[in-house]
């Protein structure tokens, strides 16, 4: 008896033993990754800030060819913002509206036809919305901007921008249709699991349907779709390509505030120099600029979890 | 089910037509959130239909093809996206799985866990782009090599990892804790139970977490414009310079004109990809549903 078990316990140990080590060999790679991704953009980002001879962050510069170095976010960052925020503005309001079809309005069998359809469009490569964005959609709004800037155009938000139609209103429209399936996906899983008893008590007070949910479904989502939204809008901001192909980038400096401007975001101004990563120095500015988009995405997506968590708790 | 509360309680005017107009916008907004779908859908097959119907788009690179030239195809590119799919996928995969195994079979419910879930939340945040410098700093800046295949390779892992790694660890917690109970006590180790009882259990749920992860990874482009240059040549070796892959050609055309042949292929590079992607999509859909039947 004691000798079996010794045996027993000889194999297990071994085999375990290893086996234990490699997942937690790859729970630290995971980790180190994460860590490594901020370290290593901070390390060689830093030579080329302490060269930088403008203000990082208030300036709206970028020259970073010659021998001086003239690079400031300002404008970057206002891009990446108006863009992201224009698009969760569009996109939240249509995601909880289909979340709120699908589970409140129709049967379950139409709820997740209608479900699978809003997914595909998650599966959407981004440079096809790129394309769309560019060849179709822009053009195809041509005439309604022009119209809008005729009547709004007193509004420094609707005022002059550039001449083609890849300005900011066409990215963020682009930005809200990438990003409505994920915060469509996760507020019709927070709508499907509002407790039924919440509901058939609204209902058994005489509540139309819209107070039943105003009363029952909202309040039990709310910090879901807020959780939902803000993942959205960490997608939105660091969203490459499609606003790469979308934006006409401009030679003007200073940040124009219309949404019928041109311009670059920290994501889409990497990418269109991607093949001018020549100098330490220069490449260090851009790297620079890749730091702080990593920096935004982390708060934003930490604050996207610190609310689903709260929510659960 | 309101017109069976009859005409006793029925809502009074305001009330109604307020309900009314929500039902309208809610119907509206699912209106507005499918048609992108369909019109991107439609206008991708019918610009890119004609250019992919052509035997030589499946057996032809670009070499010596112009833009103002017809002909020539996309083999380079429907190879280049498959081939650096496969060699993240052998790299993130198994990184993946081990890492689901760590948080489900060995320190559930601890602080190291809650860590590791922690960063893999925020792995799965990190901007496409942002993935990209980094390798761009470790392997270029850093180690001194140049843009490859292998490098963008390596930014797609960390995209692929966290996508892969949450759904097997979703399969995993689905395992019930009877058959690990039932594998002890047949005396099989703990790694043996993972193995041979745990995984394959959970088998067809992770198989559909790496086909979505490598759609996902297949229609990326922003590490691809930074980590490797587009080739317009059918290069096979995955440390070289310079390879073709379906969302750089569509990148690298979208400038031409619409009247040049050039600008058909960058329909048809878009249509392969979106046929490529989906079907990977269907494919995981598919692989999910057979499982689910199994285990009925």
């Amino acid at each position: 008896m004691s000798t079996s078990n010794l045996h027993f316990a000889t194999i297990k140990h071994g085999g375990d033993r290893s086996f234990r080590a490699g997942a937690i060999a790859a729970a630290v790679v995971v980790v180190l990754l994460v860590l490594f991704v901020g370290v290593f953009l901070a390390v060689l980002a830093i030579p080329s800030l302490r060269r930088d001879t403008v203000s990082f962050l208030t300036s709206t510069q970028w020259n970073v060819g010659t021998g001086t170095l003239q690079f400031g976010i300002a404008g970057l960052l206002w891009t990446t913002a108006i863009t992201s925020v224009v698009a969760m503005i569009l996109a939240v309001p249509v995601a909880v509206g289909t979340a709120l079809l699908v589970t409140q309005y129709v049967p379950p069998r139409v709820g997740s036809t209608i479900g699978f359809l809003i997914d595909l469009l998650a599966a959407v490569p981004s440079i096809i919305f790129g394309l769309w964005g560019l060849k179709l959609l822009g053009p195809f709004l041509g005439p309604f901007y022009d119209w809008l800037q005729r009547v709004l155009g007193w509004i420094p938000l609707f005022g002059k921008g550039v001449e083609s139609t890849g300005n900011v209103l066409t990215a963020s429209i682009v930005l809200a249709i990438m990003v409505l399936p994920i915060v469509s996906a996760m507020s019709r899983n927070v709508f499907a699991h509002t407790p039924r008893d919440h509901i058939e008590a609204a209902l058994a007070l005489g509540a139309t349907r819209w107070e039943m949910i105003r009363t029952a479904v909202i309040p039990y989502g709310r910090s879901g779709v807020i959780a939902a939204s803000m993942l959205g809008l960490g997608r939105a901001l660091g969203e490459t390509i499609a606003v790469m192909i979308i934006l006409s980038q401009t030679t003007t400096e200073g940040i124009n505030v219309s949404l019928f401007a041109g311009g670059e975001t920290f994501a889409s101004k990497i990418a269109n120099n991607a093949q001018e990563f020549d100098s330490p120095a220069k490449t260090g500015a851009y790297i620079a600029a890749g730091l702080v988009l990593f920096v935004v995405t982390f708060a934003v997506n930490a604050v996207a979890r610190v609310v689903a968590e709260r929510r659960v708790s | 089910m309101s017109t069976t509360t009859g005409t006793l309680t029925s809502p009074r005017g305001g009330r109604r037509a307020v309900d009314l107009v929500v039902r309208v916008l809610v119907y509206v907004s699912a209106l507005i959130a499918i048609a992108p779908l369909v019109w991107i859908l439609v206008s991708i097959v019918a610009e890119g239909l004609p250019a992919i119907l052509s035997a030589s788009w499946w057996t032809q690179d670009l070499a010596g093809t112009t833009d103002r030239r017809a002909g020539g195809g996309a083999l380079h590119a429907i190879i280049g996206t498959l081939e650096i799919g496969l060699v993240t996928a052998v790299v993130a995969v198994p990184v993946a799985v081990m890492g689901a195994i760590f948080l489900i079979e060995y320190a559930r419910g601890t602080r190291w866990a809650r860590l590791v879930s922690f960063t893999v939340d925020i792995l799965s945040g990190i901007p496409s782009i942002v993935a990209a410098l980094f390798v761009y700093t470790l392997l270029i800046t850093l180690l001194g090599l140049g843009r490859s295949a292998v490098a963008a390779s390596l930014a797609l892992v960390l995209l692929m990892l966290p996508t892969v790694l949450r759904s097997t660890e979703e399969m995993l917690k689905l395992v019930p804790d009877s058959l690990r109970e039932a594998a002890y006590a047949l005396g099989l180790p703990k790694w043996k139970t993972v193995v041979q009882v745990v995984i394959p259990t959970a088998f067809s749920g992770i198989a559909t977490g790496v086909i979505l992860g490598l759609a996902r990874v297949m229609g990326e482009t922003a590490p691809l414009l930074i980590l490797v240059a587009y080739a317009r040549n059918l290069y096979l070796s995955p440390t070289t310079s310079n390879m073709g892959t379906l969302p750089t050609m569509i990148n690298s055309g979208r400038n031409v004109a619409e009247t040049l042949p050039g600008y058909s292929r960058v329909w048809g590079a878009a249509l392969t990809l979106i046929l490529l992607v989906m079907g990977l999509n269907l494919l995981a859909r598919g692989v999910a549903r057979a499982g689910r039947l199994k285990d009925r």
